[in-house]
């Protein structure tokens, strides 16, 4: 049996009552990539916070890193380290001065501290720039220097909010082979993202957290599973030509005012040319067609049946 | 380790922080002193043949009065900067990634104070040592002096105690740069720059009550040998109870956010 880095139930918060979590319960195996993914204000950021002893919860029984957060927060810090989706550098500083800063409040050797700072600097691309103030850093630059700081005092639960959020393809590809490297050494990662494919890139298990609940759980493949792959948008110039396309496939979501018809597909060729030979020999006309391939959307508007929750 | 032996490291450590930070960005410590300075002169130069003439003496008399009121303007300035500070620094996710850490959390406040004290006594020996230059002629002993700077210093705690949970409780920088700006007016409405007994009545009171002026009064007895009274102890009391409550309503308010 796995131990469990990270066990929750029945996790509760609100503010000012309205409820931003909503009984979210998770069990996350040591030496893992957990990935939760959700639209922005589904409660991802407040799970971090309250994981990482940021904010306390209203309710639910927490175990992180084998500590009780309720009763011992302080146990629970010596164990983690937290990457937030804000950049937690000190931009006065720099890169260096950052990392020793890390090493001090980690209570290392002057000598260790000197050294680890040195390694992390190294390893994360940042040598050349290690003298200069960390506000004149790109927001890639910031981005590794802020989980370089996380890394100095060799945390075994890693918490990464939104670590690709902004940066651009580039700097994402790095901070995904940094993450990969961190957990073949061992460390266990709960990660948040809004991006299915960083989630489908990077983690062992995907929660999906939707207005403070989670709709589904489990690994990438089985979660594809579940959506359907997508869909066509077909336009149409007449309300009647959109009604008869309606009744005709007998699926899909209509908007009367755009004169649109969303129906589900995974966009292949072959279910293109079926659906446009069908449409074709009731004449229904279409004037515009656009595929879409699965994303984040997808997902949501299978799994919750609302289409305003992606939106 | 003990507890009390890693809450003084990581003080110290939030020391080093904030010293670099402002040997980094040096330009508001210079305003900080060069404000203080250039109301010395103003008041010297400009006002000071008049306003002197009213004490019964000259331009000379009035630097020697008008420099304890000056001192604590410049830490009522300074107080102003340490808020904005503070605020600034609570916007920065590196103060979340405190907070998760096993760390002294009274630390982070801590490295601001002791940071903005070092500050400000620095201020305070540049702005003595020009009107020293300009002719400020105090007749203190050695004790006398050290005295006046441990006063000095209470004060300076006291007060940056005060802006340091001020800029915790501003929700923005700019709020926090209003804040303390009430205590830039006391030295004012005290004994600062003119004697409490030449105001109409009601502020007279309020001049001779308010905590500004017996700090000033013990000042200007150490530095000139006027008499004091029972205004150290009246001071004294009021920057251990200033700095007291404001260290607990700080640190309350750091924890609680």
């Amino acid at each position: 049996m796995t131990n469990l880095a990270i066990t929750a139930t029945g996790l509760r918060k609100s503010y000012g009552g309205k409820v931003v979590l909503d009984g979210v319960d998770l069990a996350v195996p040591e030496g893992t990539i957990f990935a939760l993914l959700g639209p922005n204000g589904a409660g991802k950021t407040t799970t971090v916070q309250i994981l990482s002893t940021l904010i306390p919860a209203d309710a639910g029984d927490v175990q992180v890193a084998g500590h009780d957060l309720a009763r011992r927060p302080d146990d629970v810090r010596g164990a983690i380290g937290v990457t937030g989706q804000y950049s937690a550098v000190d931009k006065l500083l720099t890169g260096e001065e950052n990392l020793l800063l890390m090493a001090d409040l980690k209570h290392l050797s002057r000598g260790d501290g000197k050294r680890r700072a040195a390694e992390l600097l190294d390893r994360f691309d940042l040598a050349d720039a290690a003298g200069k103030p960390a506000a004149t850093y790109s927001g890639g630059m910031q981005r590794r220097l802020d989980l370089a700081m996380t890394l100095v005092g060799d945390p075994r639960l890693i918490f990464l909010d939104e670590p690709t959020t902004g940066l651009d393809p580039r700097s994402r590809r790095t901070m995904w082979q940094i993450v990969r490297e961190l957990v073949a050494s061992g460390v266990t990662i709960f990660l948040t993202t809004q991006y299915l494919e960083e989630a489908d890139e990077l983690a062992d298990r995907i929660a999906l957290l939707d207005h403070g609940r989670l709709i589904a759980e489990g690994t990438a493949e089985e979660l594809k599973r579940r959506i359907p792959g997508g869909h066509i948008e077909l336009t149409f110039a007449e309300p009647h030509l959109l009604d008869a396309a309606r009744a005709l496939l007998g699926a899909g979501i209509a908007d009367t005012e755009a004169l649109t018809l969303q129906v589900p597909s995974d966009g292949g060729v072959r279910a293109i040319r079926e659906l446009l030979t069908l449409l074709d020999e009731r004449s229904i006309d279409i004037n515009e067609m656009s595929v879409h391939t699965p994303d984040l959307d997808d997902v949501f508007l299978t799994l919750t049946g609302r289409q305003e929750a992606t939106r | 380790m003990s507890t009390l032996t890693l809450a003084m490291r990581d003080s110290s450590t939030m020391v080093r922080r904030q010293l670099k930070r402002l040997l980094r960005y040096p330009s508001m410590t210079v305003q900080l002193v060069v404000t203080p300075v250039i109301i010395l002169l103003l008041f010297v130069y400009v006002l000071g043949g008049t306003l002197g003439a009213g004490l019964g003496g000259g331009r000379d008399a009035y630097i020697n009065y008008v420099v304890p009121g000056i001192l604590l303007m410049a830490a009522a300035t300074a107080a102003t900067g340490t808020a904005v500070m503070v605020a600034t620094d609570m916007t920065e996710g590196i103060i979340a990634r405190f907070r998760t850490m096993r760390i002294s959390r009274a630390s982070v406040l801590t490295g601001h104070v002791v940071g903005s004290v070092i500050q400000q006594l620095l201020g305070m020996a540049v702005v003595i040592g020009v009107a020293l230059a300009i002719g400020f002629r105090p007749n203190a002993t050695v004790v006398e002096w050290l005295a006046a700077t441990g006063m000095l210093t209470l004060f300076v705690v006291a007060i940056t105690w005060l802006s340091v949970a001020l800029g915790l409780k501003s929700p923005t920088p700019e709020a926090a740069s209003n804040a303390p700006m009430p205590l830039i007016l006391l030295p004012f409405l005290g004994s600062g720059f003119v004697p409490t007994d030449s105001m109409p009545t009601v502020l007279r009171w309020f001049a001779e009550y308010q905590p500004f002026t017996p700090i000033m009064e013990t000042i200007r007895g150490l530095f000139l040998g006027t008499p004091i009274g029972n205004s150290a102890a009246i001071a004294i009391a009021w920057c251990a109870g200033i700095g007291v409550l404001s260290y607990l309503w700080a640190k309350n308010t750091f924890n609680k956010a």
